[in-house]
């Protein structure tokens, strides 16, 4: 489900729509912007109660928020990749698993 | 809900900035967008954030101390984690992180744990996370015959409980068996580890075991070896009687069919495979001696002739 700029600002307690517009112009949030109106989807709207955390509540600074967001983002793709390889090895047989897991050094 | 001020860890002579840095450190160690893989952290941190709701608001806390309103008006309505949707598959391709799903189920997550020792994470908090128990292995010494025919033994563990450890027929040393959930037990009602248990097989006096096959020497005496005899031999099922034909020498091999170890896959068993030594009599035989001396045999030997060409 698609947010307006409006309704995500009336979600967010704190939000204020300066801070937002900055967000979206040095692109830390990529609203959808195809309609004519900047769009939010569900991602980005998490993505930007995420940043009002940290910046409001956890006074993260602006400029100290693309770091950490950028780090957040390769967390995850990091987990992403961790999960698709744990994946393709749980498909295997179990002596396979066996041989990796005598690799990663347990059991 | 919850009492804020208990939630945060503060005094209610609290100051604002008191209130925003006990937030800050609690935000720190369970939001759940910094710490993705830890299952609890929603559930703390949306108490975190709604006794910060009331306590940040001057109003609200004035309120609250008053009595006026009581916690539960503070809860946040249902909040969307940014881990949520940034590894989970939604949302358009392309934008920030990876976007292809995941499945989580138990077996992944018990995989990473016996992969990485609890989960991928450096660091957290065991007691916050169900996980599975740890698997233990032991070292279980098995004599030779039981290894042999199978048995089953009891085993008492350091910690005082005690195994139920089936030993198979025809077990090989360094076999390891699993015992299914005999680990340590999980955390937080996750499932229990499997004991792994190594058989050391000892040695046997007189059995040699080459994979199914039992080799045994078997000691004759002259007359029995010259004469023939019907001898008792052991076998790992009980002593059976063996022909020991006439004139036989040392090193004589004789085989007794499936009389060997059980093969575990083909369930035939193996044989028994005899080598005669032929000992001569301990004490003083002048009797024997002298008709040795006069003993001329039919056909001259030469029994080490090929070693010597």
């Amino acid at each position: 489900m698609m947010m307006l700029m409006d309704d995500l600002i009336a979600a967010i307690d704190d939000l204020k729509r300066e801070d937002l517009e900055v967000w979206i112009q040095t692109a830390l949030v990529q609203p959808d912007e195809d309609a004519g109106a900047p769009a939010f989807t569900e991602i980005e709207c998490a993505r930007v109660q995420l940043i009002c955390t940290l910046h409001y509540d956890m006074d993260v600074e602006v400029a100290v928020l693309p770091v950490i967001l950028e780090l957040i983002d390769q967390l995850h793709e990091t987990r992403h990749r961790l999960r698709s390889l744990s994946n393709a090895v749980l498909a295997q047989d179990e002596d396979v698993r066996a041989a990796i897991l005598a690799v990663l050094g347990t059991k | 809900m919850k009492d804020p001020y208990e939630v945060l860890g503060v005094k209610k002579t609290a100051t604002d900035k008191d209130i925003k840095t006990a937030f800050k450190q609690l935000a720190r160690k369970h939001h759940p967008d910094l710490h993705p893989d830890d299952k609890q952290a929603e559930a703390i941190f949306k108490d975190v954030s709604g006794a910060y709701d009331i306590l940040k608001d001057k109003e609200k806390r004035r309120r609250f101390d008053a009595g006026e309103i009581d916690a539960t008006g503070a809860e946040r309505p249902q909040q969307q984690y940014y881990r949520d949707y940034a590894g989970a598959g939604a949302g358009p391709s392309g934008t920030h992180a990876g976007q292809d799903g995941f499945a989580s189920n138990e077996d992944l997550e018990e995989f990473l744990a016996r992969a990485f020792g609890g989960g991928g994470g450096r660091g957290r908090a065991q007691g916050t996370r169900k996980a599975r128990g740890s698997d233990v292995s032991y070292v279980l010494p098995v004599t030779f015959m039981d290894a042999a025919n199978g048995t089953s033994r009891t085993v008492t563990l350091p910690d005082g409980k005690t195994l139920k450890v089936t030993i198979p027929e025809g077990a090989e040393d360094r076999q390891t068996l699993r015992l299914k959930g005999q680990g340590m037990p999980g955390f937080n009602g996750g499932p229990t580890g499997d004991a792994y248990v190594e058989l050391h097989v000892e040695p046997h006096r007189f059995f040699e075991r080459k994979d199914d096959n039992i080799h045994l020497e078997v000691p004759v005496t002259l007359q029995e070896a010259v004469l023939g005899a019907q001898i008792e031999v052991p076998t790992i099922s009980g002593p059976v009687s063996v022909k020991v034909p006439k004139g036989s020498s040392s090193g004589t091999k004789l085989r007794l069919r499936d009389k060997g170890i059980r093969n575990r896959k083909t369930k035939q068993r193996g044989h028994q495979l005899i080598s005669l030594k032929v000992v001569l009599p301990t004490g003083d035989e002048p009797e024997l001696a002298d008709f040795l001396a006069s003993w001329k045999p039919k056909a001259e030997q030469h029994p080490r002739k090929e070693m010597l060409s």
